[in-house]
């Protein structure tokens, strides 16, 4: 009887091998589709870029991460796993008593640690090139020099980027404290940028936090009430013509999915014929506005 | 009257002894667990109701996937949705891992110590029913209005101009009611960890996941009165007229976010670092070697928490700030990843040269360590600022943080559950069962949350409702859907074995793993007492000491009690 109990063990913990090695088949071919998947289609391991300079800059940074980053995983797992199939417990196998090594152990602090001392040197070389934004292009659009903490030449577009529930408003000013940006061209939804030139932006935010963030032209910047964030973007003459989107990226309510951005770049001719025709239009609906309630206030004086 | 005076006995023993003792007969029925003290039972009541938070949480979870399998989907509202990822974040942070680490801990602290209980069980008791009180005003704005902040509610978004329902409120509330509970909770842990330890048990004999108690402790005394008071500004901003985070009156939305990730942050170590005492504990015993490293591992539990405290604003590295002060916390956050480092260097080695035993609790360890690598790797992504700008916000971040507190926490709460169930129930779990659990969970976690990173990359930012067909958005999310369902399933697997094993489990015996701790020197379930007596600790591994001991002192190989108790063993452990 205990012998047919015992057979019965071993052809179950025989089962139990062969479903074993049949998960592990499995767990390989998923691990093989989820590695090569991204290598079909691209750009799935890293962030967006090639809209701006800054965007570039980051996405380069995030490479040289990323390869410090696989030989760490792909060394660290490679132990786990060889430790794992290797010393599993056998018949007449001895754990070795090993309390510690203190060598080793200072060993791999220091090597944790110099690791991230070449990471954080890595960033300080990229650092200016994604912070500061650079002069415009010769061909881009010439500005007055101004005194911002801007370009070294201090010269770029500034948009005053303003954040609302649940729409972006862009304001054509070079200076956007309340007030003294009245009267500016302004857009929304849609911002319109020349080319080659350097566009600063002044974010901030109405009513409740956003997020400033079209992936390709670099990263986010949140729009925080009482407070004014800035970043940047300069976009190759090549691209005269494209769209770029974005979306926020700080939830704002309700319909913070559906608070997207598009900035779509033209050569800087179509962008000052595009402001001329946006401060007309502008101009032609405010005189409109005005006389309408001139009408409507004269109809009511006359209405007693 | 002399009669009555008896002659001394003629057979003297040694040493004193008990020769007979009146034990109470256990107390039984709802009453008694309402009105416990018993360490014991609050752990259980603390598993019990965690757990089912848990559950609820999850159900949240598969709901936010199932409006995110396919782009432009209207199963939820925008409204629906904003309530179910702040349920799911607050209660999965609050009601879960939080509370059940205090049940983890309430329960085998004291045994682990060789204490007979708590140092204080009446606030034990305090501290569970806060608890409850605060899932239980949280769950109630169901019935009204839930949340829609996030469970980091930011101000201004938290404020009555924009959320105006009790939502908000409650949630405060909960901050309220289960920080106390937490924060009475700590003291009575780090008064029992203090004073209660078993003759011998100096700190450097304390096991490992007592260190990780204590250090969760010492750091939710530090951060939880910061959240307690940011949430008392926000309650009298919302309803008496002050205005600490109003910008158009003086005050400022970034002092919430200061406050709230100074507390948030080391939220983070208080919910895996009791994880990381768990695995300490765990390895050692299944691959039948000593921890590696004893020393190096309390100390970087330490030098982790501390680090914890002086991280918070890389949570903020998109708002307005300076230069160097992005500068000073990506260097701390680069700093706190070496103990950390350390802590899966010395797990790994602990492993090396060992006999691995692969008991569903070692598989849910090695699974931790492999998973939360990845999350640790993707830290150091966001920890670089500039990359965070691309990175903040988005599914890279939800990623990110998934396999730190998935991987982190929950693998590490199923491990200790398949290693303690045993003590707690008197009953092993079905390993067949546990061990199909965890390949679910294992594949279906890494399914749902590996292309999340992609995702995020794409473009698609957190806590949205829909998206548009743009990109590889559609494919990303779709899989990841159906990894929530895989990993549903395999948590599910581990219940249905929990309901089963609890009555219907093989008898466990006192030490079915021949562990190393304490805890199993009484039997399973413990008594009310604990432990009759109380041996002197003479290692880091009592256990062991013990067994060698009985072994010299009856010269038997097996001492016949240990045969008789492990009647549920697993085969190939090496005997």
């Amino acid at each position: 009887m205990n012998r047919i109990r015992a057979a019965l063990d071993t052809s179950r913990l025989r089962n139990l091998m062969t479903s074993r090695r049949l998960i592990f088949t499995l767990l390989a071919v998923v691990a093989g589709a989820l590695l090569l998947a991204p290598v079909a289609s691209a750009d799935l391991l890293s962030p967006e870029s090639g809209g701006s300079p800054n965007a570039d800059d980051i996405d380069t940074l995030y490479w040289f991460i990323f390869a410090v980053a696989a030989v760490v995983f792909v060394g660290v797992e490679g132990v786990l796993l060889y430790s794992i199939f290797k010393f599993k417990a056998r018949k007449g196998a001895v754990p070795a008593q090993i309390r510690g090594n203190t060598r080793l152990e200072i060993g791999w602090t220091v090597g944790a640690a110099v690791i991230l001392v070449i990471l954080a040197t890595l960033t300080f070389i990229k650092l200016d090139g994604i912070r500061n934004p650079p002069d415009s292009s010769a061909n881009g659009l010439q500005l007055a020099d101004t005194s911002r903490r801007l370009p070294p030449n201090g010269k770029s577009l500034n948009i005053c980027v303003n954040g609302q529930q649940y729409i972006w408003r862009f304001t054509y000013a070079q200076d956007c404290k309340s007030g003294k940006n009245l009267g500016e061209p302004f857009s929304y939804e849609e911002l319109v940028v020349p080319v080659d030139t350097t566009v600063t932006l002044d974010i901030n935010a109405q009513d409740v936090a956003h997020a400033w963030w079209i992936p390709k032209l670099g990263g986010k910047m949140d729009a925080i009430p009482g407070y004014t964030n800035h970043t940047w973007f300069k976009i190759p003459g090549k691209l005269a013509g494209t769209t770029f989107f974005g979306q926020c990226a700080e939830l704002c309510g309700r319909n913070h999915a559906n608070m997207t951005a598009r900035v779509k770049a033209v050569t800087p001719e179509q962008f000052t014929q595009w402001l001329n025709e946006q401060k007309a239009n502008i101009k032609s609906a405010e005189e409109q506005g005005a006389a309408q309630r001139k009408q409507l206030q004269s109809g009511s004086t006359t209405n007693p | 009257m002399a009669a009555t005076v008896e002659a001394p006995t003629t057979t003297v023993t040694p040493v004193p002894q008990v020769v007979a003792h009146k034990v109470d007969k256990p107390a039984t029925g709802w009453v008694s667990w309402v009105t416990t003290t018993d360490h014991k039972r609050i752990g259980i009541m603390y598993l019990v109701l965690t757990f089912a938070f848990f559950l609820m949480g999850g159900v949240e979870a598969l709901l936010i996937r199932l409006q995110l399998a396919v782009p432009n989907n209207d199963l939820l509202t925008p409204q629906t949705y904003n309530e179910l990822f702040t349920m799911h974040g607050t209660t999965m942070i609050f009601l879960f891992v939080v509370p059940i680490m205090a049940g983890f801990g309430n329960y085998f602290v004291p045994l682990m110590i060789g204490a007979r209980d708590m140092a204080f069980p009446k606030l034990n008791a305090l501290s569970f029913w806060l608890l409850a009180a605060g899932g239980l005003v949280f769950y109630a704005s169901v019935f009204f209005s839930p949340p829609e902040c996030g469970w980091t509610c930011y101000s201004p978004l938290s404020d009555t101009e924009y959320l105006p329902s009790g939502g908000v409120d409650a949630w405060i509330f909960l901050i309220h009611l289960t920080g106390l509970s937490s924060l009475v909770g700590s003291i009575n842990f780090y008064a029992t960890i203090a004073n209660m330890r078993a003759p011998g048990m100096g700190w450097g004999r304390l096991p490992l996941f007592v260190w990780a108690i204590l250090t969760y402790s010492v750091l939710l005394i530090l951060a939880l009165p910061v959240i307690a008071a940011a949430v008392t500004l926000l309650l009298t901003d919302r309803h008496f007229g002050t205005n600490f985070y109003d910008a158009s009156n003086g005050g400022s939305p970034l002092l919430w976010q200061h406050l709230f990730w100074f507390f948030g942050h080391p939220e983070v170590y208080i919910m895996v670092l009791p994880g990381f005492g768990i695995i300490s504990e765990v390895l050692p015993v299944f691959a039948r070697k000593p921890i590696f490293g004893y020393k190096a591992i309390a100390a970087a539990t330490l030098v982790i928490a501390f680090l914890g405290l002086l991280v918070w604003a890389h949570h903020m590295f998109t708002t307005p700030s300076p230069s160097l002060v992005l500068i000073f916390f990506m260097m701390s956050s680069f700093l706190i990843a070496v103990p950390t480092g350390v802590k899966i260097f010395n797990w790994i080695a602990t492993l090396w040269r060992g006999t691995i035993e692969y008991t569903t609790s070692l598989l849910f360890a090695v699974g931790f360590i492999g998973t939360f690598l990845i999350g640790g790797i993707t830290g150091i992504f966001v920890a670089v600022f500039p990359v965070d700008w691309q990175l903040h916000d988005t599914y890279f971040v939800v990623a990110h943080f998934h396999y730190v507190l998935m991987g982190g926490a929950v693998f590490t709460i199923f491990s200790g559950l398949y290693y303690w169930f045993p003590k707690m129930s008197g009953r092993l779990l079905s390993e067949p069962l546990g061990k199909a659990s965890f390949w679910f969970m294992l594949i279906g976690f890494h399914v749902t949350f590996l292309v999340q990173h992609s995702a995020g990359m794409e473009g698609m930012p957190r806590r949205i409702y829909e998206y548009s067909n743009t990109n590889d958005l559609a494919a990303l999310n779709l899989i990841s859907t159906i990894g929530a369902f895989i990993l549903g399933f395999g948590i599910l697997l581990t219940l249905i074995n929990v309901l089963k094993s609890v009555k219907g489990g093989a008898v466990a015996g006192p030490d079915p793993w021949k562990a190393n701790t304490l805890e199993w020197f009484t039997q399973s379930p413990p008594p009310v007492n604990n432990f009759d007596a109380v041996p002197r600790i003479r290692s880091v591994e009592p256990m062991k000491d013990i067994r060698r001991q009985i072994i010299a002192q009856t010269g038997a190989a097996e001492p016949a009690y240990m045969t008789a108790m492990e009647a549920g063993r697993l085969p190939n452990d090496g005997h």
